[in-house]
């Protein structure tokens, strides 16, 4: 498993989304993000995409006022799961067009149901835009 | 209504919390919706149900607790429509884990699902079994996993798949049912399944050595042709990423190559051509690219040895590493740290650029670089990478020198080539970074030089110069000092000067001096003081002629606030004074430490905690007890005989010491504050202390027969413990002079004739909680008393949330007033108190009797504790 968390964070340090896929208590996880964010957020764009943290190592990228970070183990190919959050933001904006933290707020299930087209207990299920979004786009269709 | 619209109330929700200015105005928002979404819960409304949970996913991600929807989730996974299974599932993965019991209830809605005519619902149930699957639910739900994997529809294959992985890791012996299903899905096109069924093939081969042999035998080429194909497709947009096909696709290819290829000469020839493919013909402008050379490389390491590919997949690394871009540079460090394993010569050659590294801008890196460094450090570069490194320091981030100095002292220690380097780069590393090397670190310095008897003199003239600069370095001073102590005479009659050695001039008084500038140094920590002490102490046997200046600088700390650092002077200054006959044995050289109890942490990488407790007593944590244990074990054996007291025991004569100068008017003559007030106390307890020991039977030491010595022992310890709580409580019997302490000065300053007096008692005791109560009442009101209890930690944790409870029979009426605090310090630094007030009916007839409950948090986790208090005392 590679993956362990993927959190989203706008620059004052909000958490956005939050999935992780590993258990960790309320306290834990709280206290996580906000080490980990504080270590992200400190840091500048020269630096390199990549933070040890405790046993994880989180990859993050920022995006406007939004960071995405994902949080692996050792084994995970730092480069490759940067090039993940780039899909990531691609699919979303593909759906929300040019997609912006409000977005993600207000339409948490559905960033959440990407996620879980494109992820799965850590392991990334789908890497065709189309795909992740269709079934989206086919539950949009039947509720309008 | 459409229930995927998020509704205007969740909306407005979301506008009030982001409105909110403060956490408290946050928290005041999600304590009124939440209590909004338990009152909807429990109409059991079905129209807003997937509304709440939505609601309560935006709470729980803020981090707020949501286990009261867990039921609801279940509600709407069993409800029958799509949208509400859909949103029931997601609030199942993400406000439920698989270590609650609320699981058992969902694994036959589950199962019913999986098993559902419309295969979005399949996929759903899939994808949340994937996510959240218990051992339990794994070895349940497996079978119709396996038969999923065949399902006619791709998007459920790859789920299917994904959800194997999860019940396979939950459940390993069911591995091998997987096996055939997991070929199949490698010769897939759709990249999605053949994505899922690659790390389903991966996993299976880690965890079952059977399914690894046949996958290996049977499927390499296969794998092989599969990655040939993706690599060399055409433009695809669906799966381009920058140019390249699927990257992750072909990571997750060459990661089961990796495995497949690891241990096995066969399967890593047949993969040789298309890693060399790979890794010449891969585009390297684009991380996309990069990425898959980056693991491409990491499987050529970690497959059988083929010469030609590994001088490839370095270079590789070396161009990674000469890279402007940070990440790549970040990634080279990473590789070549596990490149070193297989070929350290190469390596090597990377060896000027990644010490560069080392002392990059941005943390990662340097991190990275840094524990490269010291993998690659040998007998043959320490000399000139500890330079490197030593020379860094100076200008390095502060919070990066700890983590550089522990590396660079283990280099050290572990391929220096001789003593003398290993005492000159040491005591460069402690003038540089000494207020951030471990206690190991100095620890075995000292080690080392006792056991150079050569280089004493070298190593004390080295340190004295060092203490001249670099006099804020607080190991560097405990070094110094300790050797100055040690081999002072050494210092000033130069003796076994080394030719390398400029000569320098140290009078008797300079040494001295040395040692009176560190002791009384602000900013040093009371246990290097406490090692200043005994310096002066041995130099006053060094140096007879400075004896009378140093036992004036020694006395100036008898009043010390700290307990150690008065202990001490106290003891010391009487060693002296009166016994000169016995300072000069007492105060011998030490022996040579042992450095075998040492030995063992050189093969370690960091200085491992000094914890062995047998040879020497260097290895104790403060670091002070280290250079006085001996010769106080000679003091107590000495003083023994000479006090001519045959039969005291080892503790007495160290009350001796104590008593000589506790006479009331050295403690008069001191104009502290706090001696003052001990002197009252001191009173106080001989006044009081008396009647009470007649009534109270529970407590030991005020009837304990030593009761002069006992007190005046504790007496020492409250003068010094208010200014210096961390110091230790030597025994239990100054605890509860403690706790007298704190009962008594409140009530001498209330009138007198305030009613009875009544000794306090040690209500509940258990290991890790005291409780204490003191008693009064008010005259002319004999039924009511008012109970103050105290509460002390006895273990080394903070209790939070600590909840006192009591109960009594009928004929008492009990009333808690609220605790001082709630949260209780380690080691009963500080004490809560709580009153309690007690009517009893039957009074005269009837005596007290309570039961109490103690509950409280220690990292976070609950601790009950429980008893009855019958020990009252008696006419109460």
């Amino acid at each position: 498993m590679g993956i362990r968390f993927i959190l989203m964070v706008n620059k004052q340090g909000q958490t956005r989304l939050a999935q992780y896929y590993e258990y960790m208590n309320l306290e834990e996880r709280r206290a996580l993000e906000g080490e980990i964010v504080r270590k992200c957020l400190a840091r500048n764009e020269q630096q390199c995409s990549f933070v040890e943290h405790r046993t994880y190592k989180i990859v993050y990228r920022r995006y406007a006022s939004l960071f995405f970070m994902v949080g692996v183990d050792n084994e995970e190919n730092e480069l490759a799961i940067l090039e993940f959050i780039h899909l990531l933001v691609e699919t979303m904006d593909r759906h929300f067009g040019n997609v912006c933290e409000l977005d993600i707020m207000f339409h948490l299930e559905k960033a959440h149901f990407m996620l879980e087209e494109m992820v799965m207990n850590g392991c990334i299920v789908e890497t065709s835009k189309a795909n992740i979004l269709s079934p989206i786009q086919l539950m949009d269709k039947a509720s309008s | 209504m459409n229930p995927f619209s998020s509704g205007t109330r969740l909306r407005d929700m979301i506008r009030a919390i982001r409105a909110s200015k403060t956490a408290a105005e946050e928290r005041a928002v999600v304590r009124k919706e939440c209590a909004a979404i338990r009152a909807s819960i429990s109409e059991n409304n079905n129209e807003y149900r997937h509304r709440d949970l939505a609601k309560l996913m935006f709470i729980h991600m803020l981090g707020y607790p949501t286990h009261f929807g867990q039921m609801e989730c279940l509600k709407l996974i069993a409800s029958p429509g799509f949208p509400e299974k859909r949103i029931g599932y997601l609030g199942l993965m993400l406000l439920l884990d698989e270590r609650q019991e609320v699981l058992m209830l969902v694994t036959n809605s589950i199962k019913q699902d999986l098993n559902h005519t419309n295969q979005y619902i399949v996929g759903l149930a899939l994808c949340a079994l994937g996510n959240i699957s218990s051992a339990e639910m794994a070895r349940d739900l497996a079978p119709e996993v396996e038969r999923l994997l065949q399902f006619r529809d791709p998007n459920i294959r790859k789920k299917a798949a994904l959800c194997s992985i999860r019940i396979i890791k939950k459940v390993p012996d069911l591995a091998e049912n997987f096996i055939n299903a997991t070929a199949v899905l490698l010769k897939e096109k759709h990249h999605g399944v053949l994505i899922t069924g690659v790390q389903l093939c991966t996993d299976i081969c880690t965890i079952s050595p059977e399914a690894l042999e046949y996958f290996r035998k049977k499927h390499t080429d296969g794998i092989v042709r599969v990655l040939k194909d993706v690599a060399n497709s055409p433009y695809s947009p669906e799966y381009d990423v920058s140019g390249i096909t699927d990257p992750f696709l072909q990571i997750r290819l060459l990661k089961l190559l990796r495995v497949l290829g690891d241990g096995d000469t066969d399967a890593s020839d047949s993969m040789n051509d298309i890693l060399a493919q790979v890794a010449t013909k891969t585009e390297t402008n684009k991380n996309s690219g990069n990425a898959i050379l980056y693991e491409c490389v990491g499987t050529i390491m970690a497959v059988e040895d083929n010469g030609g590919l590994r001088v490839l997949a370095i270079n590789i690394l070396g161009r990674f590493l000469s890279n402007r871009d940070n990440n790549f540079r970040y990634v080279a460090l990473n590789m070549l740290m596990r490149a070193l394993a297989v070929d350290s010569q190469a390596v090597q050659r990377h060896r000027a650029t990644i010490l560069e590294c080392v002392k990059d801008a941005d943390a990662s890196i340097r991190k990275r670089a840094l524990e490269l460094v010291y993998v690659l450090a040998n007998e043959s570069n320490v000399q000139t990478l500890t330079k490197e490194l030593t020379d860094y320091l100076e200008v390095s981030d502060p919070e990066f020198r700890g983590d550089l100095s522990a590396k660079i002292c283990s280099m050290v220690e572990k391929f220096s080539p001789d003593k003398i380097w290993y005492i000159d780069q040491m005591l460069k590393v402690l003038s540089e970074a000494g207020n951030y090397v471990k206690d190991e670190v100095w620890y075995s310095l000292v080690v080392v030089i006792t056991n150079a008897p050569n280089l004493h003199g070298y190593s004390v003239r080295s340190l004295y110069k060092a203490l001249q600069t670099a006099g804020e370095q607080e190991t560097l001073v405990r070094v110094a000092v300790w050797c100055i102590g040690e081999y002072g005479d050494m210092l000033v009659n130069n003796t076994g000067v080394l030719d390398i050695e400029e000569p320098i001039m140290v009078s008797e008084s300079d040494a001295v001096d040395a040692v009176e500038i560190a002791i009384k140094g602000h900013s040093l920590d009371p246990s290097t003081k406490a090692m200043c002490l005994i310096a002066l102490l041995k130099l006053s046997s060094r140096f007879p002629s400075s004896s009378s200046r140093i036992n004036e600088i020694i006395a100036q700390y008898k009043g010390s606030l700290v307990l150690e650092l008065q202990q001490r002077a106290i003891e010391f200054n009487s060693i002296i004074q009166n016994h000169q006959n016995i300072r000069s044995t007492l105060v011998e050289r030490m022996p040579a430490l042992d450095e075998a109890s040492y030995s063992g942490r050189k093969t370690g990488s960091v200085p491992a905690a000094a914890s062995t407790s047998q040879g020497t007593s260097l290895n104790l944590p403060n670091g002070v007890a280290k250079a006085t244990s001996p010769p106080l074990v000679d003091l107590l054996d000495l003083s023994a005989d000479d006090v001519s007291t045959p039969n005291l025991s080892g503790g007495d004569p160290l009350h001796d010491l104590l008593g000589i100068d506790l006479s009331p008017a050295s403690l008069q003559s001191g104009t502290n504050q706090a001696q003052k007030s001990g002197t009252d106390v001191l009173l106080d307890l001989l006044s009081i202390g008396t009647p009470a020991a007649q009534n109270s039977p529970s407590m030991p030491d005020m009837l304990s027969p030593t009761l002069d010595k006992q007190n005046t022992a504790d007496v020492l310890d409250i003068l010094s413990s208010p200014s210096a709580p961390s110091t230790q409580i030597p025994s239990a019997g100054s605890s509860s002079t403690m706790d007298l302490l704190d009962s008594f000065a409140p009530s001498s300053s209330k009138p007198d004739g305030n009613g009875p007096a009544f000794p306090s008692i040690i209500a509940f005791e258990s290991n890790t909680l005291k409780v204490t109560f003191n008693f009064s009442k008010q005259q002319g009101d004999p039924q009511t008393i008012v109970i103050e209890a105290h509460f002390s930690n006895k273990s080394s944790n903070v209790y939070t949330d600590f909840i006192f409870q009591a109960a009594v029979p009928k004929f008492l009426q009990l009333h808690l007033e609220p605790a001082s605090s709630n949260t209780l310090p380690a080691s009963g630094n500080e004490s809560i108190t709580q009153k309690l007030r007690v009517t009893n009916s039957q009074h005269g007839k009837k005596s007290l009797v309570m039961r109490v409950r103690i509950g409280y948090k220690v990292n976070n986790k609950d601790v009950l504790e429980q008893g009855q208090i019958s020990n009252f005392p008696h006419g109460l």
